[in-house]
């Protein structure tokens, strides 16, 4: 079957000749529109249509935006706050970049939506220090909008207020996690809070509501306050509304990201027919299909069980290309959508030293404050290091899964199960690799790619 | 401290986003490493006084957040980007390329006093891997022979100097 045609809402003018950031060139292309037609609507009419649409989160979890929203405590008589997630740092993840950068204004358009249908008078845009020139771009354009009323006090005469402004991070992933960026965005080290009770929507930013959503998330928005909620959910599939941005990267012809109706697009589509295949004189070994925390998926392996199509249960048999790109597909196969990020490894790869990579990440990041975390990351970077930088033992593969298998479900946040995920599954799925490792590394060429 | 009249402008200005003076604590650090390249001693006092706050509180923020640091560094800061999908196409290469060209090591600063050549994790651009952040301008497919442009370039403008 041919892979679908690209279907570009949020990424519609990236990368388009003549399309610049600044406020006149969106307004030429129809922008702030949908906030004049909007700004009449009761804001809970609002909340109505994205709870119709079926919007779930982009930043990782596919958490329903609606439902998200509508946990928010409204009696409490504080200040509700809006922060918009431009941490983007799961690697392998890059849409978020692209929109800051080249549209910036459809970001500003969807907060100041989401901001007006649940009250917001103040948010704040959390992007990641490593990206200064997206910083000074939004600063411009939240400026720009601000000039013409877009933004700001009584915003087109509606009596509506609101204020946006850019706080920039400072390296760390674990900002990325909203209980962490609130801390962090209050000044502190990023520790992430435990939850209950710091539920953000009841004691987020300063012990007040406060809603997170990611970059793109807060795009979808405009485009469902446009269309309206029933609408939207016409593109893609149940359960999976909307479009979805894959980023690719790794060993494929054509790494980048690709805009498609949600869960209309499977896997080998995606990678063999809009990416162009493996690299020349290679074949697809493994890939991690939603950022680097997720479980890694095996060419060759094949998935097997019952899944729900409209009412009826049906039989499934998949391999790693058959498999449909949506959060709920991902997740019945033991991985997750997650972020978009699609890592892709050929057979080059060595996987215990992919692996020693992915976990130097995770030791570097990792808050420190739940020691299953903080010194489980560290083992499985010092295992795996010592295995590709010194000597590696057979019984390395069981005290690395060992070393896993005790970190999740034992910390604050989730970054406890990012962590471990990716060694669980390496040593699952590629087991006979972790296990010969010493002999195969003898015959490994010296001036191989190195990877850690 | 030394301090250009337009940082301590946007400092005044800055905390003013925030209803608790704590929250400006990041951007205080940025504004102030940008102008004196890193956080000293007295900046760090100057800006627990000027929030508010103990001192600790903000020494803590430093030793949290992997881009402040507590001295000096070259003229220009190379940062290459070490996660997965950089290294999968040659990050490594590209890194141990910088250091070659102006003979340093990871973390260190050059002999002539001109780079300071870092690791860093994942940049968000794992699409046109191997990425370099040069002070604050990306440049993609960074690969050997790209990495060898770029030094001889930053070489040009330093001597241009």
């Amino acid at each position: 079957m041919p892979a679908p045609a690209q279907t570009r809402v949020i990424f519609k003018h990236i990368d388009e000749p003549g399309y610049t950031n600044d406020l006149a060139c969106y307004v030429r292309h129809g922008g702030y529109e949908v906030l004049k037609k909007s700004l009449p609507r009761p804001p809970a009419d609002l909340i109505e249509e994205v709870k119709k649409s079926g919007l779930r989160g982009r930043g990782g979890a596919g958490f329903p935006c609606g439902f998200k929203w509508s946990l928010v405590d409204r009696k409490s008589g504080k200040p509700i706050y809006l922060i918009v997630n431009a941490d983007e740092s799961e690697p392998g993840t890059f849409k978020d970049r692209y929109i800051m950068h080249q549209d910036p204004h459809q970001l500003i358009e969807g907060t100041i939506l989401s901001c007006f249908a649940n009250n917001v008078k103040q948010a704040y845009i959390y992007i990641r220090g490593e990206m200064p020139e997206g910083a000074r771009i939004l600063e411009k354009a939240i400026a720009e909008a601000r000039a013409a009323n877009f933004v700001g006090p009584n915003i087109l005469g509606s009596g509506y207020s609101c204020e946006i402004f850019v706080h920039r991070g400072a390296g760390a992933y674990i900002c990325g996690e909203e209980t962490g960026l609130i801390e962090s965005l209050e000044g502190k080290r990023a520790n992430p809070r435990i939850k209950p009770p710091y539920f953000p929507a009841v004691l987020g930013l300063y012990q007040c509501p406060t809603i997170v959503n990611n970059v793109e998330t807060l795009c979808h928005v405009k485009h469902i306050c446009d269309l309206g909620g029933e609408a939207y959910a016409k593109t893609g599939t149940p359960g999976n509304t909307g479009t979805r941005i894959f980023c690719v990267s790794g060993h494929v012809q054509r790494p980048g990201y690709y805009e498609f109706p949600a869960g209309t697009i499977t896997m080998g589509q995606l990678l063999n027919e809009i990416c162009g295949g493996p690299l020349p004189g290679r074949t697809f070994k493994a890939v991690i299909p939603g950022g680097s925390s997720a479980k890694v998926l095996r060419f060759g392996e094949r998935y097997k069980g019952k899944r729900k199509v409209g009412a009826d249960m049906v039989d499934y048999d998949w391999g790693v290309e058959d498999v449909p790109m949506d959060f709920d597909s991902l997740a019945m196969i033991g991985s997750m959508g997650g972020s978009g990020g699609v890592i892709v490894m050929d057979d080059s790869v060595n996987m215990v030293e992919a692996l020693a990579n992915i976990n130097a990440f995770y030791q570097h990041e990792s808050c420190g404050q739940c020691t299953p975390c903080r010194e489980g990351s560290l083992w499985m970077k010092k295992i795996s290091s010592r295995m590709v930088h010194g000597q590696a033992r057979k019984e390395d593969a069981a005290l690395l899964k060992s070393v896993a298998d005790q970190i999740p479900g034992r910390t604050i946040c989730a970054f406890g199960e990012a962590c471990s995920w990716p060694t669980q599954s390496f040593l699952i799925k590629f087991k006979d690799e972790f296990e010969t490792y010493a002999e195969v590394k003898k015959t490994l060429p010296a001036d191989r790619l190195a990877l850690v | 401290m030394n301090l250009k009249p337009e940082t301590y402008q946007r400092i005044d200005e800055v905390i003013t986003h925030y209803p608790v003076k704590r929250s400006a604590t990041l951007p205080l650090l940025h504004l102030i490493q940008e102008d004196a390249g890193y956080i000293s001693e007295e900046s760090l006092l100057w800006i627990a006084t000027k929030l508010e706050l103990e001192p600790i509180n903000v020494l803590e923020v430093v030793t949290f957040y992997p881009m402040f640091r507590r001295a000096p560094i070259g003229r220009r800061h190379i940062k290459v980007c070490r996660t997965l999908s950089c290294a999968l196409l040659g990050g490594y290469k590209t890194c141990e390329t910088f250091q070659a060209e102006f003979k340093t090591s990871l973390g260190a600063t050059s002999p002539c006093g001109e780079v300071t050549v870092d690791f860093v994790e994942c940049l968000a651009s794992c699409g046109t891997a191997p990425v370099v952040l040069i002070d604050e301008v990306l440049h993609e497919k960074v690969d050997a022979t790209k990495a060898r442009q770029i030094s001889a370039q930053i070489r040009a403008e330093a001597a241009a100097r």
